[in-house]
């Protein structure tokens, strides 16, 4: 494919290719589970967990935003030559161009959610006259002949969206009740009884309902943004509802790569303190104890202050602003991770430490087994349940941990859309009069969505996967 | 008793000293004091004179480990390392870049800090030991399931809801209290009161509820059968047995963090306008005073060490079979 035949260039920036490993590792992992009989029950066991799964699906959203929103792309500039294409400077993603005019739909300024009119008064002409009045939105329920008009549109607009949504997920539940019926040899009747009494031995009726909830929900906001601004606009005019679904992107990459780059040293460092013992034991919890009594924000503070001095003084190495941006959020992850294994690692050497000790790796030992065959048959896949209740209890913390560091001064990069820049600026809305308070609402929402999902997720892992945990409930 | 102690502390100084080499990387080898002032002096064309002159001002226009011009022991005391790392062991501070002396400020910041942290830690202490002994009195009903729930939807809030909520209902709208500042004395109490129940709630979800598992964990184990056995009231056997019982891992989590309460919290502090260190810290870190942020690091992670002593020492309180040798 010649350049000139499309017009668009791919831009692949440091977070995304590492969010796409890290998809392409979980999938790897889900197969190799997915074979494994005594790898599959607990995961099962996570399956059946009403609570559990409903999280997972709201998360299963969460990602697929985020997702798309790492498709990242530089579109061709229309005046540029064919055999010369030039590209601009603003970095699109996949999900900018699904979602199209939440972005370009820009007002002048603050303006409430679903509002027709801007915010602020302002000296406006009319007829010969100036008059001081509410201006009427570029976009924002611009088809309005009156202000009348305006709730029952909304009305309208909010029952169509419902409907659809609901009429979407009855077809699709027909379809599943159908397929399932077929696959377990019973009459559809039967199984409509067993899915109504909660006997499928999966949690039918709360999937069901959440996906119902959620794609009424979708139907609801997508007829709404049509031609409203849901959430409003913020300070330079932009649809509010569009950044905080760019936010998500920013809270999912902080959530997970930064536990990227704390499992190897924790898994590596953990266990080699527990199974070597002597001095390599004392020189690891020498390092973690001198990392672990340095007030954590600090020391990613003093490392974020450091990232931000060197981009400050090398910007030749970034060719536009996303690149900038992202390699920040990239530090930021790598330093969040850095001063962040050090409670795992603990748990590990402690936990590596009592296997070490147990029959079957004396006897690998007598048996001549290698120090790393040892540790990677026998070890390792006995404190791995450990790692995976890591990884999903500390996902909600790290995203909450943004909006604080944001909001210190050292978290994302400014420009960026995130959760904690939305709850930032909303501190001076808050004092406005009246109140600015929506940028905040929505931040709160999503947010509040995606960690409670996250924690009732990890609830549900922590529960399956915790020896300790097993018979009590 | 003593010599425990002595080796506690003994140990802790390979440690500090640790925190120190790593602080001084961090500061003066990675971020050299070229970069500190074309950071602070703010302009992109600043003259290489502006950086000498703002590297002598701070004290900063020495070698970082081996002053070769010097003679004698100068040769390692007339450096960077030695006047601003290692003077820290004795609590020399030395000067912010606003000029005032650093150990001054914590000196007269310590009070307004603990005074809200203070209180925080231990009214928050004691409502999260009672709801968590509550939910696990109702155990396995739905009062339980939903205070587990509960719990998990405070935890997901962020902290920095709370603290604007708070201030936005109870002293803007509702005007039922101050909505930031601080004077000392009994005067004061009116200042403290928001942070103090924000601090508290915000924190009762992840609190409530991590004393809930330790308790549930304890009172599956023999004791309590017996004491059941005996014929006690669920109450007593909850109050005298259970909690007693569970005083270890509770130490463990809540003992640590006394010490560092002189260290107030960023957040709170700077959303109430606390003249506490928490406030000083977080201006620091916005203006890259390089010089206090170094030295709250340093503070912190003596607090922090005198905190894992004192855990120790509560623990042979708490459990008479624990001795300290």
């Amino acid at each position: 494919m010649t350049a000139g035949s499309i017009n668009f260039v791919p831009v692949i920036l440091w977070t995304d290719g590492l969010i796409f490993a890290l998809l392409a590792g979980v999938l790897v992992l889900a197969w190799i589970i997915s074979r494994q009989p005594h790898l599959r029950a607990p995961w099962a066991a996570v399956a059946r967990r009403p609570m559990a799964m409903g999280a997972a699906l709201v998360l299963g959203v969460f990602v697929v935003i985020g997702l798309l929103d790492s498709l990242h792309y530089r579109d061709k500039l229309a005046d540029s030559l064919a055999d010369k294409p030039q590209y601009s400077v603003e970095v699109l993603s996949a999900f900018d161009a699904l979602v199209g005019r939440l972005r370009t739909e820009q007002e002048k300024t603050y303006s409430a959610p679903l509002a027709m009119q801007l915010y602020a008064k302002e000296f406006v002409e009319r007829d010969g006259v100036t008059v001081r009045e509410y201006p009427r939105l570029k976009y924002g329920g611009a088809a309005l002949k009156h202000a009348d008009e305006r709730l029952p549109d909304i009305t309208r607009r909010g029952i169509i969206g419902a409907a659809q949504g609901l009429a979407a997920s009855l077809l699709l539940f027909a379809a599943l009740a159908g397929w399932q019926a077929r696959r377990s040899r019973l009459p559809l009747g039967e199984w409509l009884m067993n899915w109504g009494e909660g006997r499928l031995g999966w949690p039918g009726r709360t999937i069901t309902l959440v996906l119902a909830l959620l794609l009424m929900l979708g139907g609801v906001l997508a007829h709404l943004a049509a031609d409203y601004h849901v959430f409003g606009t913020d300070k330079v005019g932009q649809d509010v509802l569009y950044i905080t679904l760019k936010s998500i992107r920013t809270g999912l990459v902080i959530g997970t790569l930064t536990t990227l780059v704390t499992l190897p040293l924790a898994i590596g460092l953990g266990i080699a303190a527990g199974y070597f013992r002597g001095w390599v034991d004392d020189v690891i919890q020498y390092v973690y104890t001198v990392l672990n009594s340095i007030p954590g924000v600090l020391l990613i503070a003093a490392a974020v202050l450091i990232v931000q001095g060197y981009i400050e003084s090398n910007p030749g190495l970034f060719d536009n602003a996303a690149a900038r941006a992202d390699v920040r959020l990239l530090a930021l992850c790598l330093i969040m991770g850095m001063t962040s294994w050090t409670g795992l690692a603990r748990l590990l050497r402690g936990e590596a430490l009592k296997l070490s000790t147990l029959d079957y790796v004396d006897a690998a030992r007598a048996f001549g087994v290698s120090h790393t065959r040892i540790i990677s048959r026998h070890i390792f896949p006995n404190v791995f349940h450990l790692v995976l209740i890591a990884i999903v209890l500390d996902f909600s913390g790290l995203v909450l941990a943004e909006a604080v560091l944001s909001y210190v001064g050292v978290g994302v990069d400014p420009s960026m859309y995130s959760w904690g820049n939305m709850i930032n600026g909303a501190r001076l809305e808050l004092a406005r009069e009246p109140a600015v308070w929506w940028q905040l609402g929505a931040a709160f929402v999503f947010m509040f969505t995606l960690v409670l999902a996250a924690n009732l997720f990890a609830d549900g892992v922590r529960d399956a996967f915790d020896p300790r945990l097993q018979g009590r409930r | 008793m003593f010599a425990y102690l002595l080796r506690r502390l003994l140990y802790a100084i390979p440690i500090l000293i640790g925190v120190n080499l790593l602080t001084f990387a961090l500061f003066f080898v990675v971020n050299t004091p070229d970069d500190m002032a074309r950071l602070q002096l703010g302009a992109k064309h600043v003259t290489p004179e502006a950086i000498t002159r703002w590297k002598v001002e701070h004290g900063y226009d020495k070698p970082l480990l081996l002053n070769t011009q010097a003679t004698g022991s100068a040769q390692f005391t007339d450096t960077i390392f030695f006047k601003h790392s290692a003077a820290m062991f004795v609590f020399e501070f030395g000067k912010g870049d606003d000029g005032r002396n650093i150990g001054n400020e914590i000196k007269n910041r310590m009070g307004p800090s603990l005074a809200i942290a203070l209180p925080v830690f231990v009214i928050g202490l004691m409502v999260n030991i009672t709801f968590a002994l509550l939910m696990v009195f109702f155990r396995s009903t739905y009062l339980d399931l939903w205070g587990v729930v509960g719990c998990v939807v405070l935890m997901s809030i962020s902290g920095l809801f709370y603290i604007i909520a708070g201030q936005y209902f109870i002293a803007k709208l509702w005007n039922l209290l101050p909505i930031s500042g601080f004077v000392g004395g009994i005067d004061g109490l009116k200042f403290i009161l928001l942070p103090v129940v924000v601090s508290v709630v915000a924190g009762i979800g992840g609190g409530a509820r991590w004393y809930r598992t330790i308790f549930i964990e304890e009172i599956g184990k023999d004791y309590v059968r017996t004491a059941r056995a005996k014929g006690l009231s669920e109450v007593r056997v909850l109050f005298r047995h259970v909690l007693k019982n569970g005083m270890i891992p509770i130490l463990t989590g809540a003992v640590v963090v006394i010490p560092t309460l002189f260290m107030g919290s960023l957040i709170t502090e700077s959303f109430f306008g606390i003249p506490g260190l928490g406030s000083y810290t977080i201006d620091a870190i916005q203006a890259q005073d390089f010089a206090v942020v170094r030295a709250m690091v340093f503070l912190g992670s003596v607090l922090y060490i005198v905190g894992l002593i004192l855990t120790d020492l509560s623990y042979s309180w708490a459990d008479p079979r624990v001795r300290l040798q």
